[in-house]
């Protein structure tokens, strides 16, 4: 296999591979919650996805931008969001970061630059470019890096932003988390092209394609990227490609694919592939790998825990928030 | 904050009081941009913003190509990091193309984040029918917008609010919707020199009286001015309210004023069914003045067609002067003069 490491600190790589056990394990939490119907309404995991999620996120500095998708909360740990507060906004809850008003497809922490997932698929793309703009005519250094899936790429929100974004040289990556699949319309049937990375051509931006479950070969190409941006020589179309192992949503029974596919995908698990890859390089090994991961799942529990010890919103306080 | 006096006033073109909120927004906020198709070199569709790049370059004056959505996103995007912008659409209608971002999106980011975030961005667009511009060009979608929480909707009528009421929006620090009626660009009135705002949410009597209360929205106030003329020399003195913002609407003026005439006659050039005449008197109906009541709450408005191109029926379409003036005086149940 042909790995190479960015030259990331050793205590990168590890909070990468953390940061991947504790998405896995803040989604597994969330299936085992909705499976029992403690959690309410709907939600889309990501696992399966870490590697894009991570790979990309880590790039970022702490002030620069993210705009996600209806499949956001990898995303939102990679950016250093608060589980437990993430925990509490799927419970409904007065502490979670929306005050239990947005619930899972609009988790968002505005002050860390993290602008949302977004219930409209490609709805966040157009958002991405405003705030790029922004950053550009306040000579700001802070990115945005707008993730959507290979499904919006077939929106015309998607044509719009890529278009404007590359006629204004906006400071923003397109990053495509391409996890072959709508909902249930394979990325095949819905395109005659092969891949959405090819569409950059046509806005004249250097487009690229990546192995989404590669953590560090995602680094590598939003890193390269995201450095572009800064430079000012605007957008770039990144396409990761992925795979999601659970269902579109709750109530997926999974009619679209096999059985088969997704065993061969889960053996492309980004998770065991990439403390795999750090134990061989001497960066870790089997012990603390299996630590991390415990540790992962305690966060969880506790996370878990602090959203239950939650107050629920007050009635009284429906209208708040509409205006400012 | 200053209502509109009777001080120093200079006549403008109600294109020229928009301008002139922009460029002044512009020159004392560094925040404030403008985007949209055709505002740059071209000077807008309808001449509005002409002038404002060779003011103040590119960068803040912005063309964009022909891409509604992403108009509109960009500008709530960069209304949540910082900016201010002022996006125009250039009609009113293809604010339709970019609905999800306006409804889905801006409106609603402030609360679905739990109050977190702030989208300081003002929508403008001119609305309305009587230009031959026919179906997909004429349209006073108002009321669409009006039923969306997060959005506010103002609709100026004059030269003088337009400005006031334009300042206003670029300071709110939540989504506007500002529709202008096109043919109203090139209509003049007296504005006030100095600088000042109207609060949105505030109506305005345009002429008080004690028979009859006419609310009429955009192009209708000066219709319905032109009717209380008429009718004062028939010794009728009707109230002419301007609400100037639907949402929020200032219900009290237009109870007070129902409940003081007893008789309320709604104008819009809007579709009647689904029209806001509806919503306002539905409020007025629901309200104490109710009980003063002497006829049923009267609404003239658009007919159930799309506008239609050829110059009478376009007329026919929508209220006319006269329409008002019959309506009116079925609604005092007298007989024209």
């Amino acid at each position: 296999m042909d790995e190479h490491l960015p030259e990331l600190p050793r205590s990168q790589l590890l909070t990468m591979l953390n940061t991947m056990y504790r998405i896995r394990a803040f989604e597994e939490k969330v299936d085992e919650l909705f499976m029992r119907g403690e959690m309410h309404g709907t939600t889309h995991l990501s696992i399966g996805q870490e590697g894009t999620a991570v790979g990309a996120v880590s790039v970022l500095r702490g002030n620069d931008f993210i705009t996600s998708t209806h499949r956001g909360h990898g995303h939102c740990i990679a950016k250093g969001a608060d589980i437990s507060l993430m925990m509490a906004e799927l419970l409904g809850k007065e502490t979670g970061y929306c005050r239990g008003r947005g619930g899972s497809m609009h988790i968002a922490d505005v002050e860390t630059g993290n602008l949302g997932a977004n219930g409209i698929v490609a709805g966040g793309m157009p958002i991405a470019t405003g705030v790029a703009l922004s950053m550009k005519m306040q000579a700001i250094d802070r990115v945005c890096l707008c993730i959507f899936g290979d499904g919006a790429a077939n929106e015309g929100a998607f044509h719009e932003s890529l278009n404007l974004a590359a006629v204004w040289d906006l400071p923003v990556v397109f990053l495509c988390e391409h996890n072959q699949y709508g909902m249930s319309m394979s990325s095949q049937r819905a395109m005659r092209i092969e891949s959405v990375a090819q569409r950059a051509g046509s806005y004249g931006i250097p487009g690229e394609m990546v192995d989404g479950n590669n953590v560090l070969a995602v680094y590598t190409v939003v890193s390269a990227a995201v450095e572009r941006a800064r430079a000012g020589q605007g957008p770039s179309l990144i396409e990761s490609r992925t795979y999601r192992f659970k269902g579109h949503a709750k109530s997926d029974q999974n009619l679209y694919r096999t059985r088969e596919e997704i065993r061969q995908w889960q053996k492309r698990d980004p998770i065991p592939h990439f403390a795999s890859l750090l134990i061989a390089e001497g960066m870790l090994d089997q012990d603390e790998a299996k630590k991390g991961e415990a540790a992962a799942y305690a966060a969880v529990e506790e996370a878990y825990q602090f959203a239950l010890s939650s107050p629920d919103p007050d009635p009284a306080t429906l209208l708040e928030g509409v205006y400012a | 904050m200053r209502e509109v006096v009777q001080s120093d006033t200079q006549p403008m073109t109600y294109g020229e009081a928009v301008r002139r909120a922009l460029r002044e927004a512009m020159l004392s906020d560094p925040r404030v941009f403008l985007l949209g198709e055709d505002i740059g070199i071209y000077g807008g569709a309808f001449g509005v913003t002409k002038g404002l790049l060779e003011e103040f370059g590119e960068e803040r004056v912005r063309d964009t190509p022909i891409s509604e959505q992403v108009i509109a996103g960009c500008a709530i995007g960069a209304a949540l990091s910082g900016m201010r912008p002022v996006a125009e659409f250039q009609f009113s209608d293809f604010m339709t193309l970019a609905m999800d971002q306006i409804v889905n999106q801006g409106a609603k980011l402030r609360f679905m984040f739990g109050g977190k975030a702030e989208v300081p961005v003002v929508f403008r667009s001119p609305l309305g029918s009587g230009a031959g511009l026919a179906a997909q060009h004429s349209q006073s979608l108002e009321a669409w917008f009006a039923h969306i929480p997060g959005v506010k909707v103002v609709l100026p009528s004059t030269p003088a609010d337009a400005y006031g009421l334009l300042c206003a929006s670029i300071h709110e620090p939540n989504l506007v919707i500002f529709l202008e009626h096109k043919v109203l660009y090139r209509s003049q009135g007296p504005v006030p020199t100095h600088v000042y705002e109207i609060p949105l949410g505030k109506a305005d009597i345009k002429r008080e009286g004690k028979h009859i209360t006419i609310i009429a929205l955009s192009i209708m106030v000066s219709r319905a001015l032109a009717v209380a003329d008429r009718l004062a020399q028939e010794g009728i003195e009707a109230e002419v309210i301007d609400p100037r913002t639907l949402r929020p609407l200032d219900e009290e003026t237009l109870v007070a004023s129902a409940r003081k005439t007893g008789h309320v006659l709604i104008v819009h050039e809007a579709v009647l069914t689904g029209g806001f005449g509806g919503e306002i008197a539905a409020r007025i109906a629901a309200s104490e003045a109710f009980y003063y009541l002497d006829a049923p709450i009267m609404r003239l408005g658009g007919a159930d067609i799309p506008i239609p191109y050829q110059v009478q029926l376009e007329k026919h379409a929508t209220p006319q002067e006269e329409d008002i003036y019959q309506a009116a005086h079925q609604l005092l149940q007298q007989k024209p003069a």
